[in-house]
């Protein structure tokens, strides 16, 4: 049954199970520092000794690619994605593995055959680092999204007034990000004025004021009017410094200005509305 | 040849695109519509892009060209229901389309039409 590079080591870990997992245990948690409970960890190493020790006494177990590592490497995954998600380093991480090395040299005692087994050990840890970055970088990029997401909010000022307010850098990704959103809502919702708030635009440089440009020109294209607001003071300084020419494009200081100028255009009667909704 | 249906509405005109445009399709179109600017003496035509999703400089020129056309034929000319990506695609082409009117739909080119009309009579 045991295979030849690992001699009787098997047996004896079972044989030790116990006081292994113990060891082990002890050893993880003592890193964790309490943030995973005992009972949970010590369910999550028993299962991966059980299929590690199943593994290496299989045929070709000294080669953890193999087949027989399907299910060690399953619950290793599960593992370093949870470590990683709850924000754990990658050495809580990684000790998780690299720890069992030194209770089966405690528990079991080392022998010729102990060579072979930490080599598994070895590649078992380093797979489960693989495994700990990817999962980060999953976090980053969907982290990412969500920000795009977010930052881009249009919200409805009137029937047939949308205003998009900008806060924070507009990079190239963003601003076309902020351009398709602006010209779909424009769609969806059939309005004819959109008002771009930058009140909370730190800079406008002439990249800036291109990408808002090409928004503008777009939603034209399409039949709308947009409407550029919340120009601060030294936002004005640095358009005018930078000669960038917004032509016959509506500029307003403040959002309450853009909206009463779309409202102009509109027709909208504001006293009209208000006592036929009752205000 | 494939032509596109040119519909008379009032005293406008209304061009729906709902295929493929090819080159050819175009050349034909901007004949017919001046044949029937002359014919019915329409005063507004109204391009419905809303089905068109993909565009390239020829197209760009086209709606050009097609209002300035109708403009020498004292007809104004609205370019209707242009979708976001055709939008975006036009401008980084540099293609402003200066000087053509523009409406989210048909409804609202028509009632640009007439308002313009109205003033013009």
């Amino acid at each position: 049954m045991t295979s030849e590079p690992f001699g009787d080591l098997i047996d004896r870990c079972r044989a030790a199970e116990e006081d292994l997992v113990r060891r082990w245990r002890a050893d993880v948690a003592a890193s964790l520092r309490g943030r995973v409970s005992e009972i949970e960890l010590d369910k999550e190493l028993r299962e991966i000794l059980d299929a590690l020790l199943s593994a290496v006494s299989a045929s070709d177990g000294a080669d953890t690619r193999s087949s027989a590592y399907g299910e060690v490497r399953a619950l290793l995954v599960d593992l370093s994605r949870a470590r990683a998600l709850q924000g754990f380093s990658p050495r809580e991480t990684a000790i998780s593995v690299f720890a069992l090395k030194k209770a089966v040299r405690d528990s079991v005692g080392v022998g010729p055959e102990f060579v072979a087994f930490s080599d598994v050990i070895d590649e078992l840890g380093l797979f489960t680092f693989e495994t700990y970055a990817k999962a980060r970088e999953e976090v980053i990029t969907n982290q990412a999204e969500q920000l795009l997401e977010l930052a881009t909010p249009v919200v409805k000022l009137w029937q047939g007034v949308v205003a998009l307010p900008l806060v924070g850098t507009l990079d190239s990704a963003r601003a076309q990000v902020v351009m398709e959103k602006l010209l779909q809502t424009l769609v969806d919702t059939g309005s004819e004025y959109a008002i771009i708030d930058i009140t909370g635009v730190p800079a406008v440089d002439t990249q800036v004021a291109q990408h808002l440009l090409k928004t503008i020109v777009a939603a034209r294209l399409m039949g709308a009017e947009c409407i550029i607001s919340g120009i601060r003071p030294q936002i004005a300084q640095t358009i005018v410094a930078l000669g960038i020419e917004f032509g016959d494009i509506a500029t307003k200081a403040t959002l309450a200005d853009a909206l009463l100028l779309a409202l102009g255009r509109i027709g909208v009667d504001v006293t009209a509305e208000m006592t036929k909704r009752g205000l | 040849m494939e032509r596109l249906p040119i519909l008379k509405i009032g005293q406008m005109l209304l061009v729906s695109i709902q295929v493929d445009l090819r080159d050819d399709m175009v050349v034909a179109l901007q004949e017919d519509l001046a044949d029937r600017i002359v014919e019915t003496g329409a005063r507004g035509v109204v391009i419905d892009i809303t089905a068109l999703d993909i565009v390239d400089s020829f197209t760009g020129r086209m709606l050009a060209t097609m209002a300035a056309l109708s403009r020498v034929l004292d007809a104004d000319t609205v370019v209707v229901g242009m979708r976001p990506a055709v939008a975006i695609t036009l401008v980084e082409l540099g293609l402003s389309l200066d000087g053509i009117k523009t409406a989210l739909d048909v409804e609202r080119g028509m009632r640009l039409l007439s308002l313009a009309g109205g003033t013009a009579r």
